[in-house]
């Protein structure tokens, strides 16, 4: 799997939302990515990357395009 | 209207000394009240009964208050509906009625930034390993996510490789924890939970047990009611204490807030006293007339924040009794006003706690 089908997988299974949604997807924008939702969310990503957010990281992670930017941060290329 | 809080995030939450504060409040609490007076209809037809003129900048002492019981009877909004991000409910006891307010997007950033600044100014930026001392079932039902439930999830953002000390039963996994601390036996371990629940389901297990943990650096974040404890005659220092008996070098740090108020997040330092950050404040008033208090002296609670734009919570009158020990020199080293609190005045509804565990 390439790190972008590694990044969407996580949403796909922590969210359970379809692979055609994740362009649009923000925070609290669907009723699973609620704020227990964003915390398996953030633990997906770090399980599957073997990664560790910052809290500010966390709490600034609102999108899926933005996660992606945060990625980077974590030397991870999508 | 959100300036001087990007300003505020640039500095450490507990800096600024009461000149420089009473400026700043004065300023930004009266634009609040313009901007609620403006955007609220019952905020205004409440101010104009006063006969408060919010074009006029006031001192914080006259600035007008609301009780916090207003948010259980109306929906008080400063935004239109459809902004609403996230409606917060407090805890509630069964059989009452519980307070609603309205948050628009960036209300809920800054009440989260809030927050993370600072618990952060005490444990760092790093997270540590979790232990949260209740169970996983307080997050079970998202649709009906209690107060407790979303402390926990709430928190959850300071901890990684989070673990749950009570099972499904509210039984102790002792063995689990003892596994979880051997795990992670060189590094400053986080625990949060509710004080009443501590006490019960932790605390008196481990002493009905006759066993402790040695956790070697530790820090304890609890919420909650005291009152099952003053019945039990506990009181806070000596809460602190068996703590540190029944887990060990754990430094305990209360807090207090209310979900009727964003950003109003007092922590308990390691003096004990409780302290007011950059982003809050906090009056006494005397009962019969509503004056200021002296320092030292009781009376109920005025919680001050400046982050409340979506709604006109920036200034509360609480149902809680309290007092002022004093300003900008406590020895912890934080500036602004530190406290103590006295618990629920007499005659107040019972309000729940977020640990509202009903033992069968």
């Amino acid at each position: 799997m390439t790190n972008l089908e590694k990044y969407n997988q996580a949403f796909i299974t922590a969210l359970g939302v379809e692979e055609d949604m994740l362009a649009t997807l923000e925070y609290q924008s669907v009723p699973q990515w609620d704020s227990v939702g964003h915390m398996q969310l953030i633990a997906t990503l770090e399980d599957a990357f073997d990664i560790m957010f910052d809290t500010d990281d966390i709490i600034d992670f609102s999108s899926y395009e933005k996660g992606k930017e945060f990625m980077k941060k974590y030397e991870v290329d999508l | 209207m959100n300036e001087h809080l990007e300003e505020l995030y640039k500095d450490t939450p507990y800096s600024l000394k009461k000149t420089e504060k009473q400026a700043l409040y004065q300023r930004v609490l009266s634009e609040l009240t313009l901007h609620h007076y403006s955007h609220c209809r019952e905020y205004k037809r409440i101010l104009d009964a006063m006969g408060y003129d919010p074009k006029k900048a006031a001192p914080l002492e006259a600035q007008p208050m609301l009780p916090v019981r207003l948010f259980k009877e109306y929906d008080l909004l400063s935004i239109p509906r459809e902004e609403v991000a996230k409606t917060m409910t407090s805890s509630g006891t069964s059989g009452q009625k519980v307070s609603r307010v309205f948050l628009d997007k960036a209300n809920t950033r800054a009440q989260t930034k809030v927050l993370t600044e600072i618990i952060s100014s005490f444990i760092g930026k790093k997270r540590l390993p979790l232990l949260i001392l209740d169970t996983r079932l307080a997050l079970k039902d998202r649709s009906m996510f209690s107060a407790r439930g979303a402390g926990i999830v709430g928190f959850s953002t300071f901890g990684r490789e989070i673990m749950y000390a009570l099972d499904e039963n509210m039984q102790l996994d002792i063995s689990g924890i003892r596994q979880f601390l051997a795990k992670h036996r060189d590094e400053p371990i986080l625990l949060f939970g509710y004080t009443y629940m501590i006490w019960q389901y932790v605390v008196c297990a481990l002493r009905e047990a006759g066993t402790a943990m040695k956790i070697e650096n530790g820090s304890l974040f609890h919420i909650g009611g005291w009152k099952k404890l003053k019945d039990q005659m506990v009181d806070a220092p000596t809460y602190n204490q068996v703590i540190r008996e029944v887990l060990g070098n754990v430094s305990v740090h209360n807090y207090y807030g209310m979900a009727e108020q964003l950003g109003s997040v007092f922590v308990e330092c390691e003096y004990g006293h409780m302290h007011c950050s950059n982003f809050s404040d906090i009056l006494i008033r005397r009962p019969g007339d509503f004056s200021c208090a002296a320092p030292n002296e009781r009376g109920l609670i005025e919680l001050v924040s400046l982050l409340p734009t979506s709604y006109p919570g920036h200034i509360l009158l609480t149902e809680d009794e309290g007092e002022i020990i004093g300003e900008d020199d406590c020895p912890c080293g934080r500036n602004g006003k530190y406290f103590k609190i006295h618990g629920r005045i007499k005659g107040a509804e019972i309000r729940g706690c977020s640990d509202t565990y009903e033992r069968r």
